[in-house]
């Protein structure tokens, strides 16, 4: 969204430019679709759906199943709704996303303003933890979180996801730092500023847009995680473990409408902060697979 | 002459802090990336069940591993996920920037839509799709109402295709990523070059297949390399939409990885499969990394 | 013993050296100017002066205390940026008065010293905008308040006029030359300009490849270079370096060299201890300056040399005309006056004031010393 316009030295003829938007057009449909029907078929009555068209426009609108979602579905065995996983996204997210970004922040800043034999090296090692595939460390994560007590645990679901998140995070601020002008830091130095004081009011005034950058990666990553979340929630399982739960039940008559309403509300905070910021989650996207 | 050192108290600290400071973050790193990959290797080893035990066996588990039909399964699935995969999400990440790249009136409306899926949980993507490609109430359902009776698509039930379902749904998913991605390449190019070569009389069909693909290795490797990260990794997605099934038909490295593990108690198995894995993911992300960071210095 | 003193300082990166035994005296209320080519070692012996890189071996003191691993902080120097190194994030103002702040001065004191150098240096007005509102003079402006609200021992400027265009940094130099006329700090000052080098200092030493090639006053380093690097640095256009043969014509040393049709000219020389080097080679040289039409010559000369050679390229620079000309087999340059009526292809007739000449050994390329 933050590309800049510029003229493409390519001209195309009328009929191209038809197929173009044609094929544009059925893309952009093509991407929407899900959502509309996940849309579209949370405010029917479950009788609607099987036996009605799953694109048909409501006949009866009725925002039962997103109540029914939200606070009356069976997930597991406790007809409790989606409720108190979503307070369980939150507090696990929240704290996990600020200790996270805050540690790549003085990470970043240490790695690129006090530079010291061996930096890349550690560097390397934690970018490295970004790529590895998690389930080489489910099993002793799985001892080690048992060990400290923090089995099925909020506090154990956010140690697991700061651990495996910081390597983003001091990529993020790394390579936003590495931009900033190292003379400014020893104009600070001259001036009496330590390294604390350096950071804080030279370095983390114009941090603002990486930091949000970090903020909306890490919020995104954690909040749509699965794999830690069922493997380490115990009892305080995250939302969309309970969505999966709520959507692969075998017991009783499958309610679509409630499944649809409960995944738009599983995808409803990542979203919201797409639509906000999107400017900002591409940039992130693109920092964490390419350069920066 | 050897170098006088008076240096103050504070000096000394503030030569310290910084390495204080990234101590713990470096630690942590330590023991739970690497020394747990050390300790799943280890119990690789081992004829763990349930439980670690720590009676070594040598390569016993992954001879086990390399003769089970799960494991035979799972692998061919991969292949066959991951090459459409990068295949088709590529294909269509490139033709997508290069046409929103043709001054597209309403470009900063498609690209968001294009985009967006990228913002969701796996499980969610798996859940839409889950219901859209059931025979009963999705797709073909909805084509038979609109009379279209002969019109079958059943794929998701079936052992032989549900593999492909899991394509179309994280094809949806991350092609508008591979999309942005290609879109920054091209804007990365020197307009003039395009300008130069159009003076040379190369058609627009030219331009793009000697010119500008070329200018975009990058890009391609990148994407290459994120895509294959992912699809190894994938996980939440079959669970989500197939469960591994119909049976056993989507059974996946990940998949097979956890339910070895974790219920059905075979430790030392799962942890060889998981050996295999990031064995797999750093053959292809460690060259990367390491040139990344070459470039930078 | 010096205000600030360098004793045989050496950096090394590893195991490479890069500045080889620096030995500077400064006396306070001097301007020294470290000048060189980019990688000569001038701005690391600059930062290691401020502290913001450490010293392998040797010793730099400020006032008699020795500076070897004291925060940069406790040096009380002040230092100018070459990108002024201005926080993006804070005022003018509180750009100027961070280091009082971190230093624990008192606000009020912070505001008077603030005032009076915003007074100085005429940057009243802009005190409450952002460094990004400000065009690159004002921005330098600010830098040099912030190094002047400290009071420092030192003052330390890193090619600060590099970043401004040619009008604004002949202006911003004279103004440095200005304030330090009535400020009387001690500067040591880097760049890579050999004008302001010459125009600023009250002394110049001369860097190249890690060495301090000479330390002089700008007319020490100007007339009488020590070496051909030196020589040929130090000056626009370069001193012209010609290979000739020493021979002797009635007692008395000449240069001889060929013109640009090969016929011989000889110019006598007026350092009599060239006599030694008689049948061998030297090199001679000669300021475009001391190459003159004969009209233009310097009168107050004793030594006075004529020669008539053909010209290959004149370039009129305005206020003179620059005539290149092959001598010795090297191209050599002439400063004539704006009016000589000089024609590329023509010969014509140079005076070569023999005087300033000097004559370097080709194998060392260190001058001869009368």
């Amino acid at each position: 969204m933050s590309a800049i316009r510029h003229e493409t030295a390519v001209s195309t003829g009328r009929t191209a430019r038809v197929f173009l938007y044609l094929v544009l057009v059925l893309f952009a449909l093509f991407y929407l679709l899900p959502l509309y029907v996940m849309g579209v078929n949370s405010v029917k009555p479950l009788p609607e759906i099987t036996g009605g068209n799953m694109m048909a426009l409501p006949r009866a609108w009725t925002l039962e199943p997103w109540r029914a979602a939200w606070s009356s579905a069976q997930i597991g065995v406790q007809p409790t709704g989606l409720k108190p996983y979503f307070l369980n996204s939150i507090l696990m997210v929240v704290p996990a996303v600020a200790i996270s970004t805050i540690v790549g922040a003085l990470n970043g800043y240490i790695l690129t303003k006090w530079r010291f034999r061996g930096a890349d090296w550690v560097f390397g090692l934690m970018l490295f933890s970004c790529f590895i595939p998690f389930q080489i460390v489910l099993i002793p994560m799985a001892l080690i979180l048992g060990k400290l007590g923090l089995a099925g645990s909020i506090p154990g679901l956010v140690l697991v996801h700061v651990v495996y998140g910081i390597g983003f995070t001091t990529l993020y601020f790394r390579n936003y730092y590495a931009a900033f002008p190292t003379e400014l830091v020893r104009a600070a130095m001259i001036d009496g500023a330590g390294f604390f004081r350096i950071f804080w009011r030279i370095l983390l005034p114009v941090s603002g847009p990486i930091a949000v950058v970090s903020v909306i990666w890490q919020f995104t990553n954690i909040w749509n995680d699965f794999l830690f979340g069922a493997s380490f929630g115990g009892t305080s399982q995250p939302m969309t473990v309970a969505l999966n739960n709520l959507v692969q039940s075998s017991t009783g008559v499958k309610e679509y409408n409630v499944h649809f309403a409960a995944a738009i509300l599983a995808a409803l905070p990542t979203l919201a902060v797409y639509v906000v910021a999107g400017r900002y989650f591409v940039r992130g996207l693109m920092a964490g697979s390419v350069k920066g | 002459m050897s170098p006088p050192t008076s240096a103050d108290f504070r000096t000394r600290l503030q030569d310290w802090l910084p390495r204080l400071v990234l101590a713990p973050s470096f630690a942590t790193t330590l023991i739970f990336v690497y020394g747990f990959i050390l300790f799943t290797v280890l119990l690789s080893f081992t004829g763990s069940k349930m439980l670690p035990n720590w009676s070594f066996i040598g390569l016993d588990n992954y001879v086990r591993l390399f003769k089970l039909q799960h494991w035979h399964i799972a692998l061919k699935n991969i292949a066959v996920f991951a090459s459409l995969y990068i295949v088709i999400c590529t294909a269509i990440g490139l033709a997508l920037a290069i046409f929103l790249d043709q001054k597209i009136r309403g470009e900063g409306m498609l690209r968001p839509i294009y985009l967006y899926p990228m913002a969701l949980s796996f499980i969610v993507t798996g859940t839409a799709w889950k219901w859209f490609l059931d025979p009963g109430i999705g797709l073909e359902h909805v084509m038979h109402l609109w009379g279209w009776e002969s019109f079958s698509f059943g794929w998701i039930k079936n052992s032989n295709m549900a593999i492909y379902c899991i394509v179309i749904a994280a094809v949806w998913q991350t092609s508008g990523f591979v999309m942005a991605m290609f879109l920054a390449g091209l804007r990365g190019i020197d307009n003039e070059i395009l300008k130069a070569a159009q003076i040379d009389g190369a058609s627009n069909w030219q331009l793009y297949r000697r010119i500008v693909i070329p200018l975009l290795r990058p890009a391609f490797l990148s994407a290459f390399v994120i895509l294959s990260h992912l699809a190894i990794k994938s996980y939440d997605l079959v669970v989500a939409l197939t469960g591994g099934g119909p049976g056993r038909a989507t059974e996946m490295p990940a998949t097979f990885m956890y339910s070895y593990t974790f219920t059905r108690n075979q430790m030392g198995v799962g942890a060889a499969s998981a050996v295999i894995m990031l064995m797999t993911i750093a053959a292809i992300m460690v060259p990367y990394l390491y040139a990344e960071l070459r470039e930078k210095r | 013993m010096g205000f600030l003193e360098i004793r045989n300082t050496t950096k090394s990166y590893g195991p490479v050296e890069i500045l080889h035994d620096i030995d500077i005296s400064v006396e306070e209320g001097e301007f020294l100017v470290l000048v060189g080519p980019s990688g000569c070692g001038k701005s690391t012996l600059l930062n290691m002066i401020a502290g913001l890189e450490d010293i392998t071996s040797g010793e730099i003191s400020i006032k008699g205390r020795v500076m070897n691993g004291v925060h940069p902080s406790k040096r009380n120097i002040a230092m100018v940026f070459q990108s002024y190194a201005l926080y993006p994030n804070m005022t003018v103002g509180q750009n100027i008065t961070f280091g009082l702040e971190m230093h624990g001065t008192p606000r009020a004191e912070r505001e008077k010293a603030l005032a009076e150098v915003a007074r100085l240096l005429q940057i009243d007005h802009l005190l409450d905008r952002k460094p990004g509102q400000l065009s690159g003079g004002q921005r330098q402006r600010v830098a040099m308040g912030r190094a002047l609200v400290r009071d420092p021992d030192v003052f330390l400027f890193d090619e600060p006029l590099s970043n401004l265009d040619a009008k604004l940094r002949v202006d911003m130099r004279t103004e440095i030359k200005k304030l330090h006329q009535k400020l009387k700090t001690t500067i040591v000052y880097v760049t890579h300009d050999q004008i302001e080098a010459m125009t600023l200092s009250t002394r110049i030493a001369v860097m190249y490849q890690g060495y301090v090639q000479q330390l002089g006053t700008p007319k020490e380093i100007y007339d009488t270079p020590a070496n051909v690097f030196v020589a040929t640095f130090m000056g626009s256009p370069a001193m012209n370096i010609i290979p000739a043969h020493v021979v002797m014509r009635e007692g008395v040393p000449h240069a001889k060299i060929t013109d640009a049709d090969g016929n011989e000219v000889l110019l006598r020389f007026s350092q009599p201890n060239l006599a030694e080097w008689d049948g061998r080679e030297i090199l001679l040289g000669i300021r475009p300056e001391a190459m003159t039409d004969p009209e233009g010559a310097d009168r107050q000369s004793a030594n006075i040399q004529t020669l008539t050679n053909r010209v290959s390229v004149t370039e009129p620079a305005g206020s003179d005309t620059f005539v290149t000309m092959v001598l010795g087999g090297k191209e050599v340059v002439a400063r004539m006056r704006a009016d000589a009526l000089v024609r590329p292809g023509q010969r014509f007739d140079f005076a070569a004031n023999m005087e300033k000449a000097i004559a370097f050994d080709p194998k060392t390329e260190k001058r001869i010393a009368p």
